[in-house]
């Protein structure tokens, strides 16, 4: 766009902005501006109240020594310079990578593989949709539970009875520090892949047949026709997910906190456990500076990873 | 444009200072003008539990017209009770440990109710040791102690004769302790010994096993105080955990128990012996559906030192600094009612006893006195015809109880130098190569920077 045709004739040339006029409140009341704004209202408020105030109160926490009772300090940078100190928080950060990495290498490429394998396939494809869905309508907690059953370390367990079929274990599951994280990625991704395979089949579903055709009469066998057609075609979802699932696996809980408890030996321990663990550890007024200067410190990281990640893959994900 | 922007801008900040806007406490009053109060009631109750609890509330509010009580679900964590106390969820009167009474008096996160207090007939004949975990700094009674316990060793009977152990002749010694796990093991398949490990309860337990064997985790000096987590006793504790665990193989396969927990699988029959408060029973029976046949509880068995004792603790009744004026009338009101009426007066006693023992909750489980001994004697007196626990299953336990010497738990950082210790019981059990010594010297170097920063 930088060179300019010399041919091109005058009457197609843009005519110049007009100046844009102040408009008055007045005007703007009178163009429907208070029905837009009573029509938003609701959402502002509700986001106000219950987005953005907590937001603003935890930024202005983490400069701060409360117990949310007594009178508040302010302390200036300390909450940060004591969780920066504390030599848990590197366990902490270390077992979120490797959550991390766990779930990349065993949670990112199953739901990526189970929905090319159900788009595939020509009769019930809505039952396998649904059965890969299915762990998603089951509630965090009451999985969590019922893994818990099936982690039983005792040879009575339900996974050890399976592995004593073949002369396997008892193994420890969550009760070594070796293999607890593992058993958390493992539920981990049982419960969030439906989700993920559900995006990526309504992804596929926008793949037209005529590109799988054409592949075909080029000789392209199954996997060519993966790598060729669908994959390329699926780049930006990809791309999408692949960060998501970093935020998520950064921010995970729910798993650590309801099987472990951050254990055995703080194995499990993750950032937003450490976290509520500043909050909620002591019954005698957690320190909410320490953990909210987390929180902040958390989502700054996770703000710059996003931005250059989009920076990074902006020219591949152009599908 | 700037209109829309200023629209927006005072639409976002205005619930922000909505938000920011306090008050101070002011009564709740029912549509009747009644005081309305709400009073802890333990989560997950029964039925039965829960109807005698109603029973409680309709007689204290048919004594008392002008007071609406209202249950609510109410268990102390360390996890949730801060929350629950700045969020204003937690109930106006509840209930929290020794541990926790004197800090929660010195940040002034409860109400101060000494000069209602003062007022109860029996405040000075409450037993002094026990008294002192309410107090603040100048003496003033905030918190009103209602309970006290001795750590015991609770057993399953019917693990104890299937494995060929006389279920009335429980160990005495921690070398039997671990001969039992084994056998208990050996035999029936199922954990001989368990332990909590999580949620600071690994670090209450294995400081009660420190005590049994002589040692202390601290030491107070005037105003310093110093961690002594790494002593010869604690190193004999770890040392025998660790034998029981990795040699005997007796402890089981779950190592990440807290005390609901722990409590849960006792009572289904699948640990042969663990370590709690003795008046545990209660918990087992009503939550967690004990048999009662199973049940035995006997002395912690302590260690042939001078300073060896049984670590002792207890629960106090506070009110939320929320309640107002009236509110703070009522608590006190519903404190010496409901907790401590049954342990001072004959009528509120029996009458409590017996609403208990009609809708078959126990009456009778063992407790150290919160008031002194002779009115403690008079207590079991007047009760007696209602008491419903198998009394001679607990004997091993109630024989010996009065004459352990009591410690009470450690006073700075108590939580927080649990939790430390959770970490250390918990690497020892789950990993076979842990080293005691390097475990223990790591605690002793955390525990010491917690003590010195709070």
């Amino acid at each position: 766009m930088a060179v300019q045709s010399p041919a091109r004739p005058a009457a197609v040339v843009a005519p110049p902005p007009a100046p844009r006029r102040r408009r008055s409140p007045v005007t703007w009341a009178r163009r429907g501006g208070l029905t837009n704004l009573l029509f938003l209202l609701p959402l502002l408020v509700v986001f106000g109240v219950f987005s953005w105030a907590p937001i603003a109160q935890s930024v202005v926490m983490s400069f701060q020594r409360t117990n949310l009772v007594g009178p508040v300090h302010f302390v200036g940078l300390d909450n940060f310079a004591q969780v920066l100190g504390d030599p848990l928080l590197w366990t902490a950060v270390g077992n979120t990578l490797w959550f991390a990495a766990l779930a990349l290498v065993f949670g990112y490429p199953i739901p990526l593989v189970a929905a090319v394998l159900i788009s595939e396939v020509r009769a019930r494809r809505g039952l396998f949709s649904a059965l890969a869905y299915l762990p998603v309508v089951v509630p965090p907690v009451v999985a969590v539970l019922l893994w818990k059953f099936f982690y039983d370390a005792s040879p009575s367990g339900v996974f050890n009875t399976v592995l004593g079929w073949v002369g396997l274990g008892p193994w420890q599951w969550l009760q070594d520090p070796g293999s607890a994280m593992p058993a958390l990625v493992l539920e981990a991704t049982w419960a969030a892949a439906g989700g993920t395979v559900i995006i990526y089949l309504a992804a596929l579903a926008g793949v037209s047949a005529e590109q799988y055709e054409a592949a075909e009469i080029d000789g392209a066998g199954i996997w060519r026709k993966i790598w060729h057609v669908t994959l390329p075609r699926l780049r930006g979802v990809l791309l999408v997910t692949f960060i998501l699932q970093i935020i998520g696996t950064a921010q995970v809980f729910l798993e650590p906190f309801l099987f472990t408890g951050g254990g055995p030996a703080n194995s499990t321990m993750t950032v937003l456990l450490l976290i509520y663990d500043y909050a909620f550890g002591s019954s005698l007024g957690g320190d909410y500076g320490a953990a909210t200067a987390l929180s902040i410190m958390l989502a700054a990281v996770l703000a710059v990873l996003s931005a250059l990640y989009l920076r990074v893959t902006k020219s591949w994900s152009a599908t | 444009m700037k209109s829309y922007r200023s629209t927006l801008a005072a639409a976002l900040v205005l619930p922000l200072l909505m938000t920011a806007c306090g008050s101070s406490p002011d009564d709740e009053l029912n549509a009747d003008g009644k005081v309305v109060l709400t009073v802890a009631m333990d989560a997950g109750l029964e039925s039965k539990a829960i109807e005698a609890f109603n029973a409680r509330v309709a007689q204290f509010e048919q004594a008392n017209p002008d007071i609406d009580v209202k249950p609510q679900e109410y268990t102390w964590t360390a996890a949730t009770f801060t929350a629950q106390l700045a969020g204003g969820t937690a109930p106006d009167v509840l209930t929290v440990p020794f541990t926790d009474g004197r800090g929660l008096i010195e940040r002034k996160q409860i109400a101060d109710i000494s000069s209602r207090v003062a007022a109860l007939p029996y405040t000075s004949g409450l037993n002094p040791t026990v008294a002192k975990a309410g107090q603040s700094a100048d003496g003033k009674q905030w918190a009103v102690p209602i309970a006290a316990y001795g750590q015991a060793l609770h057993y399953n009977r019917t693990l104890f004769t299937q494995a060929g152990l006389d279920p009335d002749k429980p160990p005495t010694t921690w070398a039997e302790v671990r001969s039992a796990a084994k056998q208990i093991t050996d035999r029936t398949g199922q954990a001989g010994y368990a332990q909590m490990t999580q949620g600071n309860t690994g670090g209450w337990i294995l400081t009660t096993l420190d005590y049994a064997f002589g040692g202390r985790t601290e030491k107070i000096d005037g105003d310093k105080a110093e961690a002594t987590v790494d002593t010869p006793e604690m190193t004999e504790v770890l040392t025998t955990l660790r034998a029981m665990r990795w040699d005997d193989n007796s402890m089981g396969a779950n190592f990440l128990y807290d005390w609901a927990g722990i409590n849960q699988d006792f009572a289904a029959g699948r640990i042969g012996m663990y370590v709690s408060g003795g008046g545990n029973y209660g918990n087992l029976l009503t939550q967690n559906g004990l048999k009662p046949a199973d049940y035995g509880v006997a002395a912690l068995p302590l260690a042939d030192k001078p300073d060896a004792g049984v670590l002792g603790g207890g629960t106090l009744a506070v009110v939320s600094s929320n309640a107002g004026e009236r509110g703070r009338d009522a608590a006190v009101k519903w404190i010496d009612f409901y907790y401590m009426g049954k342990l001072t007066n004959q009528d509120a006693a029996v009458a409590d006893a017996k609403t208990l023992s009609e809708t078959k909750q126990p009456v009778g489980v063992p407790a150290l006195p919160v008031v002194d001994r002779a009115t403690y004697d008079k207590q079991q007196e007047w009760v007696k015809q209602y008491v419903n626990v198998p009394l001679t299953q607990m004997k091993p336990y109630t024989d010996r109880m009065f004459d352990q010497p009591l410690v009470t738990e450690p006073t700075k950082s108590t939580q927080e130098v649990y939790k430390i210790l959770d970490t250390t019981v918990q690497k020892l059990l789950t990993d076979r190569g842990a080293d005691v010594a390097a475990l223990l010297k790591a605690a002793d170097a955390d525990a010491q920077s917690t003590i010195g920063r709070g």
